[in-house]
């Protein structure tokens, strides 16, 4: 049994499996259409996140199959001080496959080690968010035919930014990337993104302060929010979120070929003017993340559609 | 010069970090053991200068080999039987280590599940890098720190 914790838990070719059955879902969605009759996902949110786990039960209703679960810790037993253990040894017995996300890291993790059904992380605090990833990296494979040879631009909140260090991750196991590191001094990527995993395998990457110094080399701009619960003190989230605004103007400087990406939701981070520039791919990229939680689910599940 | 007498049967653990015996003398729960135990502090040494050593008059087997492979893989284990060193234990940094060290991550999972072992992955042996199992927090160790650490 095959649990996801870490986009990193898969290899590159069980990757490239998974995206390409992911876009074989995407053009033949019938096929698909019962896959996963008889079967069920509980989504085990302690914490609310309803884009996750709408995507969640929209592949597994598309799949044919069904959904039950808790959409935040005081709906569910947790409430009453049950262990994490606990409460997945339960919906084993009520479940086929689990997603699960928690506020605290390691929590799926933990879930996984006590479970008799897969378990996939959600999201665990600002430590892993797997699926979001695996979503980057099909929407990338799909719009622009390869995960190498990019120059990628990753701007805004790279601090806190889980999504943007699990991409950097996922995406240095691939030739020739490159990086452009777009953020205020504040909210640069961790020194350990820097150190350990940049610089140590020998990526070429570079910092800058301003989206337009970057834009005309890039072949993806990766967007992210500032995130307001990120930040202790108000003062100095009012004072950094609007630095990176990308609009129309900044999209002038871009090539014609260029994609935007973002995990969303967006704030304002990105002018709703750009949402028409068919460069803008953030609305597919949720289309997407729809498609690779199908593809994951029956890779779990292990469900083979002839 | 201090005379220590020579013990018939235990361990001898030699190249102690000078000053560090008796926190080792703690983490190695050597306080709950009913057996002779000498600590010697600030010895001489040709190779650092100042060292630690500590003997222990009790089986080699009540000694967590892992936990002193963790704290300094540097220290040298000797066996003695019959007051003759009778083999050298190498030490080496363990893969895995349960319940020595705790993490410190506040947003770890093991912050709130108190039942949960504490356990700590070498994930890099260059550095003598640890992170927390669960969270991935870093422990940046190991030596005397450990017990305060560890608290």
């Amino acid at each position: 049994m095959q649990h996801l914790m870490s986009p990193l838990d898969l290899s590159v070719e069980e990757l490239d499996k998974l995206l390409t059955l992911a876009n074989d879902i995407e053009k033949n969605p019938q096929k698909y259409a019962h896959a996963c009759e008889g079967k069920k996902l509980a989504t085990c949110f302690y914490e609310p996140s309803t884009r996750t786990r709408l995507s969640f039960e929209a592949a597994m209703l598309n799949l044919g199959g069904s959904v039950l679960g808790f959409s935040s810790a005081d709906s569910s037993s947790a409430a009453k001080g049950e262990s994490v253990s606990d409460t997945i040894r339960v919906i084993s017995c009520y479940a086929d496959i689990c997603a699960m996300r928690h506020p605290k890291e390691g929590a799926p993790l933990v879930a996984s080690e006590k479970s008799k059904i897969p378990v996939i992380n959600a999201g665990d605090g600002g430590h892993q968010h797997p699926t979001q990833t695996l979503t980057d990296l099909l929407t990338i494979r799909s719009l622009k035919g390869r995960l190498s040879n990019l120059n990628i631009g990753l701007c805004g909140d790279l601090k806190f930014g889980r999504t943007v260090h699990s991409l950097i991750h996922a995406l240095i196991r691939y030739p020739n990337i490159k990086f452009t590191l777009i953020s205020p001094e504040e909210l640069r990527v961790p020194s350990y993104i820097r150190e350990d995993v940049l610089r140590k395998n020998q990526v070429p990457f570079k910092e800058v302060e301003r989206l337009e110094e970057a834009m005309a080399d890039l072949d993806i701009l990766y967007m992210t929010r500032v995130q307001k619960e990120r930040f202790f003190n108000e003062d100095d989230y009012v004072r950094m979120k609007d630095f990176y605004i990308l609009n129309k103007k900044k999209m002038s400087l871009a090539r014609e070929d260029m994609i935007v990406m973002h995990p969303l939701p967006r704030v304002n981070e990105i002018s709703v003017e750009v949402d028409d520039d068919p460069r803008a791919a953030y609305f597919q990229q949720v289309q997407y993340g729809v498609y690779v939680r199908m593809a994951l689910i029956l890779t779990l599940l292990e469900v083979e559609v002839c | 010069m201090l005379n220590v007498g020579a013990i018939t049967e235990g361990f001898v653990l030699d190249h102690i970090q000078a000053g560090t015996s008796l926190s080792l003398y703690h983490d190695l729960k050597l306080d709950k053991l009913d057996c002779c135990v000498a600590i010697i502090k600030n010895a001489r040494s040709n190779k650092m200068g100042k060292k630690d050593i500590l003997k222990v008059e009790c089986d080699i087997d009540t000694l967590d080999l892992d936990v002193l492979g963790f704290i300094d893989h540097n220290i040298t284990v000797n066996i003695i039987k019959g007051e003759q060193i009778v083999e050298k234990r190498e030490l080496h940094l363990p893969k895995e280590i349960k319940n020595i060290i705790h993490c410190r991550n506040p947003r770890c999972i093991t912050s709130i599940e108190q039942e949960l072992d504490q356990i700590f992955l070498l994930t890099d042996e260059a550095t003598e890098t640890y992170r927390c199992k669960y969270c991935e927090e870093k422990y940046k160790g190991p030596r005397a720190r450990l017990r305060s650490h560890a608290r």
